[in-house]
C-alpha cells in the first residue's frame, strides 16, 4: 500500500516537471508594463487565420508590441461573439468579419473608426454603407476570395459533353445528379452560394432551388465534406464533376502536364471580403490600428495567397504562379447589399432550409 | 451530523468547481436569451418550443439517441464478455484498438464514413449515404467504446462462482446470463447507457455529415442557432429542453440502476480461454471489429496515397511546416500539445471524478441524505448533456470579471475538456465503489482504523482497475474533443485536432493526405497510450 501512496504524487510531480502538462506555459503578464502602458497587443480571428511566422516577428520589432493570436471558431462564430462581448472585448483588433455578417457587427457598434490608408485597388473592397459623408470608417478591407461553381474538366472531356457555364445550366437534367454543394445553414461558402442565386434570380429564388434539388443535387455539411468526399477532383476521388468552391481552386489541382484539371464557372461568383477593424473598447488602440495597417502592407498582402487561400485586396502585389496562370477571378460578381443579408438571413436560411428538405 | 459533514466537506471541491465552469456560464448564456433589451421576457422563449420545427428536432433527437444507444448496447455487452471474460491472444491490442474512435475528431470520421458508403466508395451500392441509418452506425461506431469499457470493467471483477453454480444444477447458458449474471451488471449496464445516450443526444458533427443535412438535432440547431443567426431566445428555449429532458433521463435511471443489494463478490480468477460455446460474443465483437475497423481501414489507405500511387510521404510531411505553410505548426508539436493538454484533463477529471463517486455511492443512513447524493450524482451528469455551444460562449460572456477573470487563461480548455470525461470517470468508478460490502470499512474502521487508511486498504484495491479505465476515458476525451476546444481562443499551440480540421478544410490533394496521416497518427497514439495504460500494474494492488 505504501507503494501507491509514494507512486501517486511522484508520477504527478514527474508529468508536471517534464512539460508533460500546460500549467506554467501560459503568459502571465496583464499585458502592460511598469508604467501602465500597453505592451502587447491582442488579436481576435477565426480559426483560418494564418501570419507566417517571420511576418508575426516583423510586426513585433517594428511596432514593440508583443503580437498575441487568438482564433478560433468560423466567421459567423466570431463576429457573434464579438457582439457578445462588445462591452468588454476579447482583444485590441479584429480580423476575419466578412461581408455577410459585416453589418450585424457595425450595427451593434462593435468596432472603432479607424481610416486606414488603403492600397491601390481596395477601393472596391470597401463595405458599402461603412464609412463616406466625412465619417471614417470603421472596417478596412483586407483579403477576398469569390464563391464559385467548379467544374472537372477532365470528366466532362472523357465524358465528351460541354461543361455547364451558368446558374441555369445547374438545374438543366443534362447535369442531372453532377452537382454537390455544401448546405447553406452549416457552411460559410454555402451560405455565399445561396446569395449568389439570391442575387441572380430576386425572390424567385426558392423556385430555382426547387429544380435543383429536382435536378439531383447533393447537399454536404461542410465544403471539405462536398470537395474531398464527393467531387472527383478531390482527395477522395468522388464521383460528381460539379462542386461549389472558391475562384483559387484551379491553382490546387495541376496536374503532372502543368494545366489544371478545373476551372471555377466565373458568372457563378459571390465574393466574399474579409475585413480588420480596431475593437471599441480596446485597450491598446495605437497597437490596433499599427496592426490594421501591417496587414495591409505588401509583405502581408503577398503572403495571403499561400497562408489563407485567399486574393489580397492590393492590386499590385504580385501573385504566385499557379495562382497568376490558374485562379482566375470574377469581373462582375453577384452582389447582394449588406444591409439586406442583415436584415433578412434568419428568413432565407429557414426558407431555404424547407425547400431544400422537401 | 459528523456524516453530513465529510459529505459536504468531500463534495465542496467539485461543487465549486463545477458552479464557476459550468453553471455559472450556461445560467449566463441561457439568461441572455430570457432578457430582451433588458426585460424578462418568458413568452418569447416558450413561443419557440411550440414552432412545427422545434418538435420535430427534439423528436428527431429522442428517437436517434434511443436506437444509437440500443445498438451500442446490443454490440458493446458480448463483446464486453470476450474482452473482459475470456483470453485470446491479442486481447489487449483489440481493446486498445476499438477505444480509438472516441478520439477521433468527427470531421475526420465524417469523411472516412462517407469514403466508405458514399455513391462512389465499396459500400455505396446500400444507399446508405444521408440516411438516418448512417447516423445511427456512426453513433454506435463513437459509443460502443463506453458500454464495452464500462460493462466491462464490472464484469473482469463479477464472482464466476454463482453463475457456475446456476449452471452446476443444470441451467442453460442464457438463463444463467439473465437470471444470475445481467441482474449483478445492471448497475454498470445502465450508466453506461445513460451516458451513451447522452453522448448520442448531444452528437454534433455525425448527425450532419452522415444525414445529409436532411436531419437536425437538438445539438445542431442550437449550434446553427447561436454561431450563425444569434438568436439566443430560440437558443436559450432548447438549452432549457436539453436540461429538462437530462433530469428525466437522470431520474429514470437512478431508479433502473438501483439494485436491492448492490454489493458485489469479488474474485479474481483467471478467465478461462476463448471457447466454442463463446460463439454469440465472437460474434458480435467480429461485428464490432468491422464497424470500427472498416473506417480506420478507410482512413490509412487514404494516407498511404501519394498522387497516383503509394508511399509514406503524407506522414513524412507532418513534420515540417509544409511548403505553403499549409500547417499552422508542424504536426509533430500539435501532438505534443494535445498530449499535454490531455495530461491535465485527465488528472482533473480524476481527482474531481473520485471525489465524486465515493460521494455518490456511500450507502445512505436516511432518505434525505439519499436524495441529497442522488441529486449531486445527477448535477455532475449535465456537463455531457449540455452543448459546448452554449458552454464556450457561456465562459466568455460570464468570466470576464475579477475574481473570475479567465477567459485567457490557458487552463480553460482542459477543465472545460475534464468537466465533459468527469461523468465518465463518475460512472466507471461509482458501481465499483457501490459494490463494496460496507462491512468491510466497518471492519476496518473497529480495527482502528481511520477514514483514510480505511479508504486505502478497502476501497482503492477494488477502485484500480475502473481508475484505469476511467483514465483512459479521460485521457481519449480529451484527445479527441473539439467542440468545446474549438470555440475557447486557443493559444498560439493548436492541438491535433484542430491541425486536422484546418488541412481538411483546404483543397490540394496534398493537405488531405496530410489530414489523413496526422489522424491516424493520432489514432496510433491514442491505441499506444491505452495499451501502456492497460499494463500498468501495480502488484500490491493486483494481487487482491
Amino acid at each position: 500500500m505504501r507503494r501507491i501512496s509514494v507512486l501517486l504524487p511522484a508520477v504527478a510531480l514527474a508529468l508536471v516537471a517534464t512539460g508533460c502538462s500546460t500549467i506554467g506555459s501560459g503568459d502571465d503578464q496583464g499585458g502592460t508594463d511598469a508604467k501602465g502602458q500597453p505592451t502587447r497587443v491582442v488579436l481576435v480571428t477565426h480559426e483560418s487565420f494564418v501570419l507566417p511566422e517571420d511576418l508575426q516577428k516583423k510586426f513585433e520589432e517594428e511596432s514593440g508590441y508583443q503580437l498575441v493570436v487568438r482564433a478560433s471558431g468560423d466567421a459567423g462564430a466570431l463576429t457573434n461573439k464579438l457582439v457578445l462581448t462588445k462591452g468588454d472585448p476579447l482583444g485590441d483588433v479584429a480580423f476575419g468579419v466578412d461581408n455577410t455578417f459585416a453589418s450585424r457587427a457595425l450595427d451593434e457598434g462593435v468596432f472603432a473608426p479607424y481610416d486606414a490608408t488603403l492600397p491601390a485597388g481596395a477601393d472596391q473592397y470597401v463595405l458599402p454603407g461603412d464609412g463616406g459623408d466625412g465619417k471614417a470608417r470603421a472596417l478596412t478591407p483586407i483579403d477576398n476570395a469569390s464563391v464559385c461553381v467548379n467544374v472537372d474538366d477532365t470528366w466532362f472531356a472523357a465524358h465528351h459533353q460541354d461543361p455547364p457555364a451558368t446558374l441555369d445550366d445547374l438545374a438543366d437534367p443534362a447535369y442531372q445528379n453532377l452537382f454537390v454543394t455544401p448546405g447553406a445553414a452549416t457552411s460559410s461558402p454555402g451560405m455565399a452560394f445561396l446569395l449568389a442565386t439570391i442575387a441572380k434570380y430576386g425572390d424567385g429564388w426558392p423556385d430555382y432551388w426547387t429544380k435543383l434539388m429536382d435536378n439531383g443535387t447533393k447537399l454536404t455539411e461542410g465544403w471539405s465534406d462536398a470537395y474531398q468526399v464527393d467531387f472527383t477532383q478531390g482527395g477522395g476521388k468522388g464521383d460528381r464533376p460539379i462542386v461549389l468552391s472558391y475562384d483559387s481552386s484551379p491553382a490546387f489541382t495541376i496536374a503532372k502536364d502543368g494545366t489544371s484539371t478545373t476551372s471555377a464557372l466565373l458568372d457563378t461568383c459571390f465574393r466574399q471580403v474579409e475585413y480588420a477593424g480596431v475593437l471599441a473598447g480596446a485597450q491598446n488602440t495605437q497597437g490596433a490600428e499599427e496592426l490594421v495597417d501591417f496587414l495591409l502592407s505588401p509583405e502581408v498582402q503577398a503572403a495571403l495567397p499561400e497562408s489563407m487561400y485567399v486574393f489580397p485586396v492590393d492590386s499590385s502585389v504580385q501573385l504566385p504562379k499557379e495562382w497568376a496562370q490558374f485562379a482566375k477571378q470574377p469581373t462582375a460578381p453577384l452582389e447582394v447589399a449588406p444591409a439586406d443579408i442583415a436584415a433578412n438571413r434568419d428568413d432565407w436560411l429557414r426558407e431555404w432550409s424547407d425547400v431544400t428538405s422537401r | 451530523m459528523r456524516r453530513t459533514l465529510t459529505l459536504v466537506g468531500l463534495a465542496a471541491v467539485p461543487l465549486a468547481v463545477l458552479g464557476v465552469f459550468f453553471v455559472l456560464p450556461v445560467a449566463g448564456m441561457i439568461s441572455e436569451g430570457f432578457y430582451d433589451d433588458g426585460r424578462l421576457d418568458v413568452g418569447a422563449v416558450l413561443d419557440v418550443l411550440t414552432r412545427p420545427r422545434t418538435v420535430r428536432v427534439v423528436w428527431f433527437t429522442v428517437w436517434s439517441a434511443l436506437a444509437g444507444t440500443a445498438l451500442s448496447l446490443l454490440l458493446g455487452i458480448p463483446a464486453a464478455h470476450l474482452l473482459h471474460r475470456r483470453r485470446f491472444p491479442g486481447r489487449a491490442a483489440l481493446r486498445a484498438v476499438l477505444l480509438v474512435p472516441f478520439v477521433l475528431p468527427t470531421v475526420v470520421v465524417g469523411v472516412a464514413f462517407r469514403e466508405l458508403i458514399g455513391e462512389a466508395g465499396p459500400l455505396g451500392f446500400l444507399g446508405f449515404d444521408g440516411s438516418a441509418g448512417a447516423i445511427i452506425a456512426g453513433l454506435a461506431f463513437f459509443n460502443v467504446a463506453v458500454v464495452i469499457r464500462a460493462v466491462g470493467a464490472a464484469w473482469e471483477s463479477l464472482d464466476p462462482r454463482p453463475a457456475e453454480a446456476a449452471a452446476a444444477l443444470g441451467a442453460g447458458p442464457a438463463y444463467v446470463f439473465r437470471t444470475v449474471t445481467l441482474p449483478a451488471l445492471r448497475p454498470a449496464i445502465v450508466s453506461a447507457a445513460s451516458v451513451v445516450f447522452l453522448f448520442c443526444a448531444t452528437a454534433f458533427g455525425i448527425v450532419l455529415t452522415l444525414g445529409g443535412l436532411r436531419y437536425s438535432s437538438v445539438e445542431t440547431e442550437i449550434y446553427l442557432l447561436t454561431t450563425n443567426l444569434l438568436d439566443l431566445q430560440a437558443a436559450a428555449a432548447l438549452s432549457i429542453v436539453q436540461l429538462l429532458a437530462i433530469v428525466v433521463l437522470l431520474a429514470i435511471t437512478s431508479r433502473l440502476r438501483a439494485v436491492p443489494d448492490p454489493t458485489v463478490a469479488r474474485s479474481t480468477a483467471r478467465p478461462p480461454r476463448i471457447g466454442r460455446r463463446d460463439w454469440p460474443s465472437i460474434g458480435a465483437t467480429l461485428l464490432v471489429a468491422v464497424l470500427v475497423g472498416l473506417p480506420l481501414a478507410a482512413l490509412v489507405v487514404g494516407s498511404l496515397q501519394v498522387g497516383d500511387g503509394w508511399g509514406l510521404g503524407n506522414y513524412r510531411a507532418l513534420t515540417t511546416e509544409g511548403s505553403r505553410q499549409a500547417l499552422l505548426v508542424p504536426a509533430t508539436s500539435a501532438l505534443v500539445m494535445s498530449l499535454r493538454t490531455a495530461v491535465d484533463a485527465t488528472w482533473m477529471s480524476l481527482s474531481l471524478g473520485v471525489l465524486v463517486a465515493v460521494v455518490v455511492s456511500r450507502r445512505s443512513h436516511s432518505r434525505a441524505e439519499r436524495r441529497a447524493r442522488g441529486l449531486l450524482d445527477g448535477l455532475f451528469m449535465l456537463p455531457l448533456g449540455v452543448s459546448a455551444v452554449t458552454l464556450g460562449f457561456g465562459f466568455l460572456i460570464t468570466l470576464d470579471q475579477p475574481p473570475l477573470d479567465l477567459r485567457e487563461n490557458p487552463l480553460l480548455v482542459p477543465i472545460a475538456q475534464a468537466l465533459v470525461a468527469l461523468p465518465l470517470v463518475v460512472r466507471t468508478l461509482a458501481p465499483a465503489l457501490g459494490g463494496i460490502d460496507d462491512r468491510q470499512r466497518q471492519a476496518a474502521a473497529s480495527l482502528g482504523a481511520g477514514p483514510l487508511r480505511t479508504f486505502a486498504t478497502v476501497d482503492l484495491p477494488v477502485l484500480w482497475k475502473p481508475l484505469l479505465a476511467a483514465a483512459g476515458f479521460a485521457f481519449a476525451v480529451s484527445l479527441g474533443e473539439f467542440g468545446a476546444t474549438s470555440f475557447l481562443a486557443r493559444e498560439e499551440n493548436p492541438t491535433l485536432p484542430i491541425v486536422i480540421f484546418h488541412l481538411i478544410g483546404h483543397p490540394g490533394a496534398m493537405n488531405y493526405g496530410m489530414a489523413l496521416a496526422a489522424s491516424v497518427v493520432l489514432a496510433v497514439t491514442t491505441a499506444v497510450v491505452m495499451l501502456a495504460v492497460e499494463r500498468l500494474r501495480v502488484p500490491s494492488l493486483g494481487a487482491l
